[in-house]
C-alpha cells in the first residue's frame, strides 16, 4: 500500500449514473457495509420517475447519496465530499452537489462524444478537458474497459459484462475507504445463486475494482472512518418503507390480529407491499386490489371481521380513498391509512419528496370527519410510529393516518431495533355477549375512552348493522334527528380528542424549555432541523426544537410550550400547513419557512434561517 | 354445502325491529321476504351471516336482516365483502346491490370480485332505474328510456349484466324475478350452495319510477311466451303448454314450434349449466321484446363452474409459508440478516 490513510469523521458520497447503471444497488451495498462497520449513516436515493428514461440523458440520471461517519449523523448531508459519476449526464446533474475541493471519480468511457451530446454539452465541450472542474480533484478511470478486460474469457458478451461496471466502482470505493468486501460478496452469492456465471463475474469485478486501487499508482488518498459512538446495543440497517412493514407485522403480532394489507401499486409506497408479501408466515394477508377505493374498502371489510385492516398509498391515491375514510370513521372501526407522501398536486412529482398532505390527512373529507394523524420523522422511526398508529386504531376504534414521505421511505439509517417484549402492549377486546334476557346489544355504546365495542361477526346475540348513514346514539339505528346529528358530530370529535389522554406529552428534542426561538417540525425534516439546531446551540444561539409526532390530537402541552418562546419558526416541505393548524389552535404568530422543490431541507438552509430569525 | 342446523330458526328470526321503508308496492318487499324465508333452510347460524350493501334503495336491505350487516358506500359493497371474506372464510357473506350500484359506480369491483371468485353471494336487484335519487336512467335502462335526466330518451347502450359477468369470469350466474317467489327461493338456495361467487340477477319492479319494466316476463298474460325457465338436463321449452322450443343450429339459437311435426324434445337445446359456450349464448338472449321473432328471456342458473376461491388459496399460501419457514418469529424478523454490536 503506497497511500496514506487519512482519518475522517464523516464523509458524504454521491453515486450517480444512468438509471440502468445499478446506482441504487451500489449505494445500498456501500450503506450496508458501512453500517456493519459501525458507522452512523443516513442515505438519500434520488431516482427518475421513468423506469427506463433514455440512456445517457439528464432525465435518466439516478443518484444515491450516502452520509456516514464516526459521529452522529442525522441527514444524508447537505453537500457531497465525493461524487462518483458513470457518465456525462450524471456529472452535469450533480456537480452542484459537490463541495469545492471535493473528489470526482469519473468513468471516462461515459464521456465520449455520444454521451456528451446526450448530456447536452455544447459541441466540442468536454468538462473533463476544458478546465471547468479545476476546483475539484478529478480522477478518471476507464471502468468500462477495465471491467471488460477483467471478464475476458468468461464467455460473457460486452453488454452483459458492462452490467457489472457498478461492481468495479464499488470495489474501488471500498478500497478508498478501507472496507471489507465480505458483506457484498455474500449479497452477490445470494442474488445470483441461480446463475454461477454472473455470480463469479460480479465477485471478480468487485475484487478487480478493489485491487485496482491497491496496484495502480493512484494519486488518491485512502480514508478511514471509524465506528460511531452510538448507544450500546445491537443494530441493523433499515429503510423507511421496510420499517413501516415491520411495524405493521409487529403490531398485528402483538395484538394477535391478522394483518390485512390492501393496497394498489403506487410510488413511493409499493415497497411496503413487497416487504409484507414476504412475511406470510406471520399470518399476513396482502391484497393487491383493483384500485385505491377497493383497497381501502376491502381493509374496512377485514376490520369489520376482526382483522387489523391497513391500506396504503401516496397523495393521489389517498384522495381517492377519501369517501371510504369517512365510512370507516362512521363505522368506528380500526383502520390504518399509510400515506407515503410525494410531490403534489395531482400526479405531481412521483419520485420526489414533499410533506404537503398534512391538511389532506386532517381535513380532506366531506363533513365533519376527524381522524387521528401521526407522522414518522426518520426511516427507523417509521417502525415506532406505524406501530403507534395500529395501537391507536385498535384501542380507540378509529381510522388513523400514518404519514411518511418519499425521503424517509427510501432513506436508510442504523436502527437499534427493539425486541418483542420491549414493544408496548396493544389491548384488543372483542365484544362478548353479556346481555340479559330481552336486552338488545347496543353497538354504539361507549366506554370511558368514548370508544364503542368491536363486535365481530360470529358472536351469537351481538348481530347488528352498521353503516355510513348518521346513526342514533348507542343503538346505531339510522337517525335523521337534528339534535342527534349534532350530538354525534361532537361525539366523534370528542372521541378523537380523547386520544390525547393516551399519548405522551410533547418532549423537547434540544434546547431549553423557554427562550428566544422554538423550532417546530414534523415528519422527515427532523434530521436537517436536528443538525442545524445542534450547530446553532454549539455556537451559543438560543434555540430549541420540538418535533411533533402526534398531529391529531396534538399532545396536551403544545399550547403551553409555545407560550414560553418569543418566536416560533416552522420549517415545512410544503407551502405552510402545520403552521395553519397551530395558528388556528393557538393564535400564534409563527414564522413559516417553506421549501417546495421535491428535495429535503439542507441543514445549512435551516441554520441560515435560524440566524436570520434571531437577528 | 352440508346442512348442519343446530338451532331451529324461522323466517321471523331474521326480521329486525326496524320499519321497512321502501315505497309500498316495491319489488324489494318480496325479495326481502324470500330471503328471510330461505335463511333458516340454509343450515347457517344467524351470527355467521353478514349482509353487505352499497347505496341505493336495495342497499337498505341489511337494516332489515337480523344478522350482521354493513350498509357501506356507493358501489363498494363488493370490495368490502372481498376484504371480509379474505380474512373470515368462515362467514356466509351476502352482497345486496342494484343496477346502478353494481354496474355503474361499482362496476370495477364487481368484475374483479367475479374473477377472484370469493365464496360470496351477490344479489343484484335490477330495476333498470335509479330509485333513491328519484328516477334517472341506469346502466341497464333500455335505449330511448325517458327519465328525469333523459327527457329526450337515453342514448346509452345498456349493459347486459349476465353477459358482462360471464365475460368477467363469473363461476355462477343466474336470473330470477321478484314476482316468482318459488323460483326466487330456489335460486337463492342454489346461489348459497355454490362454492364461489354466485351472481343472482333479480328483476325487481320499481313501481314508482319504472313501473312494469319487466311485466312481460313476470305477468301471467305474457310470462309463458316471454320467459323461459331453464333447468339442468332439460330441453329449452317455453310458451303456452311448452308449445315452443329452442334448437341450436351450430351456435345459433332458433325458435321451433313443437306443434309442427318432425320435431321432438330430443332435438332441442338441452340445458347444461356446466357448458360455458351455451351459457354465453344463453346470456345473449337479451332481445328487445318488441323485436319480431325475439328470443325469450331466460331465468334459472345459466352457468356454474367449480374453480378455486381466492380466500382459500390466500390462506393456503399462509399455511405453506408457515410450513416452509416456520411460524413467524418476531424477534428474528426485527433482527434481520445483518446486525452489528455497539459496545
Ligand atoms: S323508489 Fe322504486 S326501488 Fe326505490 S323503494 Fe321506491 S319503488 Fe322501490
Amino acid at each position: 500500500m503506497n497511500n496514506n490513510n487519512e482519518i475522517k469523521k464523516q464523509v458524504v458520497i454521491l453515486f450517480a449514473g444512468d438509471s440502468g447503471d445499478g446506482i441504487q444497488l451500489t449505494g445500498t451495498q456501500f450503506t450496508n457495509t458501512a453500517a456493519l462497520l459501525g458507522n452512523d449513516i443516513s442515505t438519500f436515493p434520488n431516482f427518475p420517475a421513468e423506469i427506463r428514461a433514455p440512456q445517457g440523458t439528464l432525465a435518466g440520471v439516478s443518484g444515491f447519496q450516502l452520509h456516514f461517519g464516526s459521529v452522529e449523523i442525522y441527514t444524508p448531508g447537505d453537500v457531497a465530499d465525493v461524487l462518483v459519476v458513470m457518465n456525462a449526464a450524471a456529472l452535469k446533474a450533480n456537480i452542484k452537489q459537490l463541495r469545492e475541493g471535493g473528489i470526482i471519480i469519473v468513468n471516462s468511457d461515459g464521456f465520449d462524444a455520444k454521451n456528451l451530446k446526450l448530456a447536452k454539452y455544447p459541441n466540442d465541450v468536454n468538462p473533463l478537458k476544458d478546465g471547468s472542474l479545476s476546483k475539484y480533484k478529478v480522477y478518471e478511470i476507464d471502468v468500462t474497459k477495465l471491467t471488460r478486460s477483467c471478464l475476458e474469457g468468461s464467455g460473457m458478451g460486452t453488454k452483459e459484462s458492462d452490467r457489472s461496471k457498478n461492481m468495479f466502482v464499488l470495489g474501488y470505493i471500498y478500497w478508498m475507504y478501507n472496507r471489507k468486501l465480505d458483506a457484498t460478496i455474500e449479497f452477490i452469492k445470494e442474488q445470483f445463486k441461480k446463475s454461477p456465471t454472473l455470480l463469479d463475474a460480479n465477485i471478480k469485478v468487485l475484487k478487480a475494482g478493489y485491487h485496482f486501487g491497491d496496484t495502480t499508482e493512484t494519486p488518491m488518498n485512502r480514508y478511514e472512518v471509524k465506528a460511531a459512538e452510538m448507544p450500546k446495543g445491537t443494530y441493523r440497517n433499515i429503510m423507511g418503507n421496510q420499517a413501516t412493514a415491520l411495524g405493521l407485522v409487529a403490531a398485528s403480532s402483538k395484538a394477535d390480529l391478522t394483518l390485512f394489507y390492501a393496497t394498489y401499486p403506487i410510488t413511493p409506497a409499493s415497497d411496503i407491499l413487497h416487504e409484507l408479501s414476504k412475511h406470510k408466515n406471520f399470518g399476513v394477508k396482502t391484497f393487491q386490489a383493483e384500485d385505491e377505493i377497493a383497497a381501502i374498502t376491502a381493509a374496512i371489510g377485514a376490520s369489520f371481521g376482526g382483522s387489523l385492516g391497513v391500506t396504503a398509498s401516496s397523495g393521489p391515491g389517498i384522495a381517492l380513498k377519501g369517501e371510504a375514510i369517512g365510512l370507516a370513521l362512521m363505522l368506528e372501526l380500526p383502520l390504518v391509512i399509510v400515506n407515503v407522501q410525494r410531490g403534489g398536486p395531482s400526479t405531481g412529482l412521483p419520485t420526489k419528496t414533499e410533506q404537503a398532505d398534512l391538511l389532506q390527512a386532517l381535513y380532506g373529507r366531506n363533513g365533519e370527519a376527524p381522524v387521528a394523524v401521526i407522522a414518522a420523522s426518520t426511516p427507523s422511526d417509521c417502525f415506532n410510529t406505524v406501530y403507534e398508529a395500529c395501537r391507536i386504531a385498535v384501542e380507540h376504534m378509529t381510522p388513523v393516518f400514518f404519514l411518511s414521505d418519499g425521503y424517509i421511505a427510501n432513506g436508510a439509517e442504523p436502527w437499534l431495533f427493539p425486541s418483542e417484549n420491549e414493544l408496548k402492549k396493544i389491548e384488543v377486546h372483542f365484544a362478548e355477549n353479556k346481555l340479559k334476557d330481552g336486552e338488545k346489544f347496543l353497538p354504539y355504546k361507549r366506554n370511558e375512552k368514548l370508544v364503542r365495542e368491536w363486535a365481530i361477526p360470529g358472536r351469537n346475540g351481538l348481530e347488528h348493522r352498521v353503516g355510513g348513514i348518521e346513526k342514533e346514539n348507542e343503538t346505531g339505528n339510522i337517525s335523521y334527528d337534528p339534535d342527534n346529528h349534532e350530538f354525534m358530530v361532537k361525539m366523534r370529535e370528542a372521541k378523537i380528542q380523547k386520544i390525547a389522554d393516551y399519548i405522551p406529552e410533547q418532549k423537547f428534542d434540544q434546547g431549553n424549555e423557554k427562550g428566544k426561538l422554538l423550532i417546530i417540525g414534523w415528519g422527515s425534516t427532523y434530521g436537517s432541523i436536528k443538525t442545524a439546531v445542534k450547530e446553532s446551540i454549539e455556537e451559543g444561539l438560543e434555540v430549541s426544537h420540538i418535533h411533533i409526532k402526534y398531529l391529531n390530537p396534538l399532545p396536551k402541552n403544545i399550547g403551553s410550550i409555545i407560550k414560553n418562546f418569543e418566536k416560533i419558526l416552522i420549517p415545512e416541505m410544503n407551502n405552510g400547513q402545520l403552521i395553519k393548524v397551530l395558528r388556528d389552535k393557538f393564535l400564534v404568530d409563527a414564522i413559516a419557512y417553506n421549501k417546495i422543490k421535491g428535495m429535503p431541507f439542507t441543514a445549512a438552509e435551516i441554520k441560515n434561517k435560524i440566524v436570520e430569525v434571531l437577528q | 354445502m352440508e346442512l348442519n342446523t343446530t338451532t331451529k330458526l324461522t323466517a321471523k328470526d331474521f326480521i329486525t325491529d326496524q320499519d321497512v321503508r321502501w315505497c309500498p308496492g316495491c319489488g324489494d318487499y318480496s325479495i326481502l321476504k324470500q330471503v328471510q324465508t330461505v335463511m333458516p333452510e340454509l343450515g347457517l347460524k344467524r351470527e355467521e351471516i353478514v349482509f353487505i350493501s352499497g347505496i341505493g334503495c336495495s342497499s337498505r336491505f341489511p337494516y332489515y336482516m337480523e344478522t350482521y350487516g354493513m350498509h357501506s358506500i356507493h358501489g363498494r359493497a363488493t370490495a368490502v365483502a372481498s376484504g371480509l371474506k379474505a380474512t373470515r372464510p368462515d362467514l356466509s357473506v351476502w352482497i345486496v346491490t342494484g343496477d346502478g350500484d353494481a354496474l355503474s359506480i361499482g362496476g370495477n369491483h364487481l368484475i374483479h370480485l367475479l374473477r377472484r371468485n370469493f365464496d360470496v353471494n351477490i344479489l343484484l336487484f335490477n330495476n333498470e332505474i335509479y330509485g333513491l335519487t328519484k328516477g334517472q336512467y341506469s346502466p341497464t335502462s333500455p335505449i330511448g328510456k325517458v327519465a328525469k335526466s333523459t327527457p329526450m330518451g337515453s342514448i346509452d347502450h345498456p349493459f347486459n349484466p349476465l353477459a358482462l359477468c360471464l365475460g368477467a369470469g363469473a363461476t355462477f350466474v343466474a336470473r330470477s324475478m321478484d314476482r316468482d317467489p318459488v323460483h326466487l327461493r330456489e335460486m337463492l338456495k342454489r346461489s348459497n350452495n355454490h362454492k364461489g361467487t354466485a351472481l343472482l340477477e333479480i328483476y325487481q319492479n320499481c313501481n314508482v319510477f319504472n313501473d312494469g319494466a319487466f311485466e312481460v316476463f313476470t305477468e301471467k298474460a305474457s310470462k309463458k311466451q316471454e320467459a323461459i325457465f331453464v333447468e339442468q338436463n332439460k330441453p329449452l321449452l317455453f310458451g303456452e303448454n311448452n308449445s315452443k322450443g329452442i334448437k341450436l343450429e351450430g351456435l345459433k339459437p332458433v325458435i321451433v314450434n313443437m306443434d309442427e311435426g318432425g320435431i321432438s324434445a330430443n332435438d332441442l337445446w338441452i340445458h347444461d349449466e356446466k357448458d360455458a359456450t351455451k351459457a354465453n349464448i344463453l346470456s345473449r338472449f337479451f332481445d328487445d321484446v318488441k323485436k319480431e321473432n325475439h328470443l325469450p328471456r331466460p331465468f334459472g342458473v345459466f352457468y356454474s363452474e367449480d374453480r378455486y376461491c381466492y380466500e382459500d388459496v390466500l390462506q393456503q399460501q399462509v399455511n405453506d409459508a408457515i410450513a416452509a419457514k416456520g411460524k413467524g418469529n418476531l424477534n428474528d424478523l426485527l433482527k434481520g440478516k445483518n446486525t452489528w454490536e455497539v459496545k
